[in-house]
């Protein structure tokens, strides 16, 4: 698969396995753009469980490229529980496991010889609270997912500076570099940890509820930030707030209970939603 | 003034005209009192054990006292021998007690399932209970019994007084390293050991060097497990750990067993020396629990 996007070799694919079936059902849309083939998250029959207890119960569920999907639902309802299926968090909790599949592109992370290293090369995470490394400095907050997956040295220093341009964060901090990465604001330690996620260059983001702990002004910032990175990563944004939602998701999905209640353009969502349950929520009904 | 039902006034439910408010006053006083109490005690104990040690000993104590080795016969000599040999045991028993004790932290807070990590941990709390002098009959029985007494044999029975609280110590600051932490690590495709290595003990690092520096007051301080294992030492600076090593709080024991009074100032003046390392430690310890609380506490999030 050349040309997918040039800093990424080939070479860090071959972990992934291709999932049966899939390759010709996605093949036109492959064909037609195979930068963006990548970028597009497929969830089949996605259950979860912690234990015995279901939190996430069949969803199917598609992330295009270019697009920021919203997932909003109540406290509870297993939207963070999906999005963490999708890099393969959620298997990390002890007695945490999932059925169904979770395609990138053609691929199943799911698999059985796909490598969970390389699923998180590929989907980068944001969370709920800012959390820089305590003990790293800003540069070596942006360098660390580089130096897990082995980057050479001599590439780093650039790849950080685009990452925290990227992140919007550059002019801020370019002059204090080695300065440890909580003298920064909140809204500035949220932004570091999106660049420290877009320096491995992932073609997935997922962000749990990436502003809940956030004034209103730096949460602006972050939404400005999603609306200038979704032409190059797709992101997922679960987020309590509907308002956010609307703000700037282009696709929404509502979840209660575990299940998928509805997706469509968010627009839709907000203004004639077809299930019933997705307008009491949204009108503040319930949740 | 507005009148209530029952015939009080507003301004009476702000004061202690009340019976109830008074009583309240009362226990809240009663309380306050206890607890000032109780801090003083604690503080005036300290202080008297260091008041007393300081008068009794200073007279004693000059730099002739920590640089010549002890005079069997006469006052003329000095502890430097017990000063070296205490060293070398203590730093023995740190160099084995600390690194096998953050292995067993990390293995317990970030390995071990729940139930394995419980029984450890038990395991340690139980071993930390265990009197001194019972550690010290058991390497006397291990390592003394047809050989002889050693230097390494207590430097042994110290590290088994300290791994329990290295261990603890440190279980307990990687515990508090923020999951959040970890979880970031492991979404940016770093494996557990990566993860453990390069995020979880560094950020705890701080907080494990305090554990293990009062686990090095505590052993330097230590007579118990020395006494079956390093007492019969002669009266020179001695540094093979196959033979007995002089130690200051063994050589305390025998100056204040002495006839000669003299003897007993010197005991008092060992005693001095010992207390003087127990703090300077101590208060080396304390700011580097400032700096793990910086890396740790609710600013660090």
């Amino acid at each position: 698969m050349p040309g997918i996007k040039e800093k990424v070799h080939p070479a860090r694919l071959h972990h992934l396995q291709p999932a049966e079936g899939a390759a010709g059902r996605d093949e036109a849309q492959h064909v037609q753009d195979p930068k963006r083939a990548i970028r597009h998250v497929r969830l089949e029959g996605l259950n979860a469980f912690y234990g015995s207890q279901q939190a996430v119960r069949d969803v199917n569920l598609s992330f295009e490229p270019a697009c920021v999907t919203g997932i909003i639902g109540p406290s509870g309802c297993g939207k963070s529980t999906l999005v963490r299926c999708i890099n393969r968090m959620h298997e990390e909790i002890a007695g945490a496991r999932s059925e169904g599949r979770v395609l990138l592109g053609e691929i199943d992370l799911h698999g059985d010889d796909v490598d969970v290293v390389a699923v998180r090369r590929f989907v980068g995470m944001v969370f709920q609270k800012p959390n820089p490394f305590p003990t790293m400095s800003i540069f070596g907050n942006v360098a660390s997912g580089l130096r897990f997956t082995g980057t050479p040295r001599d590439e780093i220093s650039d790849r950080v500076r685009e990452a925290l341009q990227g992140a919007g964060l550059w002019e801020e901090v370019k002059n204090r570099l080695s300065t440890s990465g909580l003298s920064l604001s909140g809204g500035q330690q949220q932004r570091l940890c999106i660049a420290r996620a877009l320096a491995v260059e992932p073609q997935v983001l997922l962000m749990d509820e990436p502003c809940s702990a956030l004034d209103p002004i730096a949460t602006l910032k972050i939404e400005e930030l999603i609306g200038e990175l979704k032409d190059r990563v797709t992101i997922a944004l679960v987020t309590h707030n509907m308002q956010q939602a609307a703000r700037v998701a282009d696709t929404t999905a509502f979840m209660l209970d575990g299940e998928l209640i509805e997706v469509d353009s968010t627009e839709r969502m907000f203004t004639n939603p077809s299930d019933q349950r997705t307008e009491q929520y949204v009108t503040g009904k319930y949740g | 003034m507005t009148v209530s039902d029952n015939g009080l006034s507003q301004r009476d439910l702000f004061t202690s005209g009340v019976g109830n408010l008074r009583r309240r006053h009362f226990v809240n006083r009663a309380l306050e009192i206890t607890a000032w109490v109780g801090a003083v005690v604690a503080v005036g104990t300290l202080a008297l054990v260091i008041g007393s040690v300081l008068m009794k000993g200073a007279s004693s104590l000059n730099l002739r006292f920590l640089t010549t080795p002890t005079d069997p016969f006469g006052t003329g000599g000095g502890i430097s021998n017990a000063i070296i040999g205490t060293g070398i045991l203590v730093a023995v028993a740190t160099a084995i007690a600390v690194p096998l004790g953050i292995l067993i932290a990390i293995y317990t807070s970030e390995l071990a399932g729940p139930r394995a990590a419980f029984t450890i941990r038990y395991v340690l709390d139980v071993l930390n209970g265990v009197p001194t002098i019972i550690v010290g009959i058991f390497i006397f029985g291990l390592m003394v019994v047809g050989h002889q007494q050693s230097g390494l044999a207590g430097s042994v029975a110290l590290t088994i007084v300290m791994l329990p609280l290295v261990a603890r110590s440190s279980h307990e600051v990687l515990t508090l390293v923020p999951g959040t932490v970890r979880e970031a690590a492991m979404a940016l495709g770093a494996s557990k050991w990566r993860t453990v290595l390069t995020v979880v003990v560094p950020t705890a690092f701080s907080g494990m060097i305090t554990g293990s520096l009062l686990a090095v007051a505590r052993a330097a301080g230590e007579t118990a497990p020395l006494l079956f294992t390093t007492s019969i030492f002669p009266n020179l600076v001695q540094t093979n750990l196959a033979q007995a090593l002089p130690n200051i709080p063994v050589t305390i024991f025998q100056f204040s067993e002495s006839p000669d009074p003299a003897k007993h100032a010197q005991a008092w003046a060992a005693a001095l020396v010992l207390i003087a390392f127990v703090l300077l430690i101590n208060v080396i310890a304390r700011t580097f629990l400032a700096r793990s609380r910086r890396q740790l506490g609710p600013g660090g999030r």
